[in-house]
């Protein structure tokens, strides 16, 4: 179509045809696959406002998570330790929600991502492990330490102020984790495209040694998106015993890969300096849109996730395929 | 309007560095004037990319001083060269693919609109603006991992200039780039020149030298050898200061004259997707060829069509006489043929790998019996091939990384004689490794030629080239301009037993010989 007037530079044509393609795909694929359940599942209730607003709550702690995981993406790491990370600040908050009140408990969690992206992070820059490993021993490490300051029990949180705020609250009829889940979406756009900092990373992931030729310190980057993708992940705990009204160090458990696979689905590069947020939010309704569709479909729980797997796998391809 | 202050834009003074026991530079002088193109010029190992180095912040300098617009430089970091105008044009170093030209010429300076946030539509102004101030077409909104190497050379410039750099560095810019591209790079260094920046300029390319730069320095053997205008210095007499009076080493390579027999390697018309172009050449058993030629004059791109790497677009390739379909690098290795290649620890070796499996690798299938490798016979095969080849190693076992560049060569040399080629091709096989290793590896080409093996060799090293060759092709621009015989480039002038002044004479000889035909294939293409 543009063919003729870019005929000089074919590169900007392929770039305007596929590029395009390839950002648009969570979208299209978005828009496909809630047609397709509003048919099939008109009778069941898809459409029911209480269950699309389910969606939502289901959604928001992934979505968050993942909001920080394209930064993460972006700078050319991974975080792998954020469901355990979650599991951990549930725990560690509603046990100082028991012991302080309520401000503790907040403090509580956030300090909890604070110290485990700070490990990630100094683990990472300083000494040079890969984030993969640094984060994947974390995992079992923030997922020990939850099971073990907790008894393996549940630690119930009594403070309905928290609750209602962390989770089970709602505005008129908008529940307040789609509250959190927008609000933190719209600052993780705003960053990542709008600021310095949000340039930095894209700069870091997309090439780090012209990055560092460029006069920018790429490992204080790493070592910011690594916090920020830990507090993150706190603060989902937080939201999760909230809404559950207690912390449990299962919580989060397996959050890592459907994180991860909002954001790639989104259109962010696992190979760094590629990110978009809002891809990223989409991403992860998506993935809430699937479960939420084939729980409705009455799968039983195994063929839920070959279906979930497979979905997963087509979307990214999809928007992978790039050339 | 040329010399607007007295100070020099960049005076270095009696820079001295040494790596290890290597002495890199020694106590050299080096200065550039505001408005002048200053070529440096040197052969490989003269020190050139050292001193470039030193000047912008990456190695510090044993002893000697630096000043940039008389202002002495106290802090050698990439940072504090930067901040005293000094830019390096590296070749897509200091770019970001995954970012658009404008937000790469404004990277860490972004321009910022209202709280404070970035104002990309800004930036695409200003870089636009600077563009067409430089009188040059770049989309300031296209991704840079979509432009071609002379677009993305200008966001390069353009950086630097946005930076207020005041010294420019190029090296070897116009490798990588089309003849048109090489054009407008000329004129718009001629405009950066007549707005007062200093511009140093590396190349290999007399031609070019010639007709872009005011004065030249010739470092030979990390020595400062000469600093003239360019009217001074004839294509001859830069080429007479390049080669100097070479240190012996290669020269005790005695050539005997080989029986060349039947054609063992022979290609007709052969092309790759843009180069080579139509080459047409034999290899006899007991020869070496030589493939002589500047950067991007095609001699890699014909080894890695021969060796399976790259397709071959057209033509045919015969071994011994039978027309053979080379499609993949096994199907090279199974027709007898074994490529060293360039980049010895990315293609060449495992580096963290022992000594044992690299020597292996190539012909593991030979050393198993069912699917268990015998690791009886690997590890006599790796003893003979480290005997054979007297390769230094503290043991089989040990990490090739641990092994000195010669040596690691030497393995990568094993891994393949292991497989008993028929035909090797060597690409680049002394780069970077020291006198005494070469000299071994061309003595051990010339002994594979006389056992009857065909062998076709690259190298930039023109008096290696003329140690280890029997003829040598030059090719320019993908093509091969001539055909000589070794002896041909021996002067019958130079004579006398000293053969050393032999050498030098045929690598004189040589050097214009590539200059030529680089003249000669670009008039072609301007006719074209």
């Amino acid at each position: 179509m543009s063919s003729s007037e870019t005929a000089n530079m074919p590169s900007v044509a392929t770039r305007l045809g596929l590029a395009n393609w390839r950002q648009n795909i969570i979208y299209i694929g978005f828009v496909v696959i809630f047609l397709v359940f509003a048919i099939a599942l008109h009778d069941k209730g898809f459409l029911n406002p209480n269950n699309l607003l389910n969606i939502f709550r289901q959604t928001a702690m992934i979505a968050v998570m993942a909001t920080a995981m394209t930064y993460v993406l972006s700078a050319g790491e991974i975080d792998l330790s954020v469901g355990a990370v979650a599991g951990l600040a549930s725990v560690t908050t509603a046990m100082a929600i028991d012991a302080g009140g309520p401000l503790s408990g907040v403090l509580a969690g956030l300090a909890t991502g604070i110290v485990v992206g700070t490990f990630n992070g100094l683990l990472t820059t300083r000494i040079g492990i890969p984030s993969f490993l640094t984060t994947l021993a974390m995992m079992g490490i923030a997922r020990g330490v939850a099971m073990w300051i907790s008894d393996t029990a549940a630690v119930p949180i009594i403070s309905r102020t928290y609750s209602w705020i962390f989770g089970g609250g709602s505005i008129g009829p908008i529940p307040i984790l789609l509250v959190w889940m927008l609000v933190l979406g719209a600052i993780g756009h705003v960053v990542l495209r709008k600021t310095g900092f949000g340039r930095r990373v894209l700069a870091t992931g997309g090439g780090e040694t012209a990055a560092r030729y460029s006069g920018i310190d790429t490992r204080s980057i790493k070592f910011r998106v690594l916090v920020i993708s830990s507090m993150a992940a706190a603060l989902a705990g937080m939201l999760y015993a909230g809404r559950l009204q207690s912390g449990r160090f299962q919580l989060g458990e397996g959050d890592e890969l459907s994180v991860i696979a909002a954001a790639v689905l989104g259109g962010t590069s696992l190979f760094g300096g590629v990110g978009t947020v809002i891809g990223t939010i989409v991403g992860a309704l998506m993935i809430g849109l699937i479960n939420n569709g084939l729980i409705l479909m009455g799968l039983e729980f195994s063929q839920q996730l070959i279906a979930r797997g497979a979905i997963i796998i087509l979307a990214v391809a999809l928007s992978q395929s790039r050339k | 309007m040329t010399f607007v202050a007295p100070a020099h834009a960049v005076a270095m003074r009696g820079v001295t560095k040494s790596f290890g026991g290597v002495k890199a530079l020694v106590d050299v002088d080096f200065a550039v004037e505001k408005g002048e193109i200053h070529a440096l010029l040197g052969g490989n190992g003269a020190g050139k990319s050292t001193i470039l180095k030193i000047l912008n912040g990456v190695y510090v300098p044993d002893s000697g001083t630096i000043e940039v617009d008389g202002v002495p430089l106290t802090e050698h970091t990439p940072e504090a060269a930067r901040r005293a105008g000094i830019a390096m044009i590296f070749q897509e170093m200091s770019l970001i693919p995954t970012l658009t030209v404008a937000q790469n010429v404004f990277l860490t300076r972004e321009a910022k609109g209202s709280f404070g946030f970035i104002d990309d539509r800004t930036a695409e102004r200003r870089a636009k603006a600077l563009f067409a101030m430089l009188e040059v077409e770049v989309d300031p909104k296209a991704l840079v991992g979509d432009l071609g190497t002379g677009q993305r050379q200008l966001t390069e410039i353009a950086k630097a200039i946005s930076q207020d750099a005041k010294v420019l560095v190029f090296d070897e810019p116009s490798t990588a780039l089309s003849v048109a591209d090489v054009e407008r790079l000329f004129a718009f260094l001629r405009k950066l020149k007549a707005e007062g920046h200093a511009i140093i300029y590396v190349s290999h390319r007399m031609d070019e030298i010639a007709r872009i730069a005011d004065r030249a320095t010739i470092l030979r053997d990390g020595r400062h050898v000469i600093t003239a205008p360019l009217s001074e210095l004839p294509v001859e007499t830069m080429i007479g200061h390049i080669v100097g009076r070479r240190s012996r080493g290669l020269s005790d390579v005695v050539r005997v004259e080989t029986a060349v027999r039947e054609p063992l390697l022979e290609l007709k018309n052969v092309s790759g997707a843009v180069k080579p172009r139509n080459v047409d050449l034999i290899v006899h058993r007991g020869e070496v060829v030589g493939l002589a030629g500047l950067l991007g004059s095609g001699r890699s791109a014909l080894a890695r069509v021969i060796s399976g790497i790259d397709p071959i677009f057209e033509g045919e390739i015969a071994i011994a006489g039978k027309a053979v379909m080379i499609a993949s690098p096994k199907d090279a290795i199974n027709a007898g043929m074994a490529l060293i290649p360039e980049d010895r620890l990315r293609q060449g070796v495992i580096a963290q790998h022992s000594v044992l499996s690299n020597v292996t690798l190539a012909m593991l299938d030979r050393l198993s019996s069912g699917a268990f490798l015998s690791a009886e016979r690997a590890r006599e095969l790796t003893d003979e091939q480290i005997a054979a080849l007297r390769i230094k190693a503290a043991s089989r076992d040990h990490a090739v990384r641990t092994l000195s560049g010669g040596n690691q060569q030497k393995v990568v040399l094993a891994k393949w004689l292991a497989t008993a080629p028929e035909i090797l091709v060597l690409d680049e096989p002394t780069a970077g490794i020291d006198i005494g290793s070469k000299s071994e590896i061309i003595h051990l080409v010339r002994e594979l030629a006389r056992a009857g093996k065909g062998i076709l060799m690259i190298s930039s090293e023109l008096s290696e080239m003329l140690s280890a060759c029997d003829r040598i092709l030059v090719l320019s621009d993908g093509r091969v301009m001539d055909d000589i015989a070794r002896a041909d480039l021996d002067d019958p002038q130079t004579t006398g037993d000293d053969p050393v002044m032999r050498l030098q004479a045929a690598e004189r000889k040589l050097q214009m010989v590539i200059q030529r035909a680089l003249t000669r294939s670009e008039a072609d293409h301007h006719v074209q």
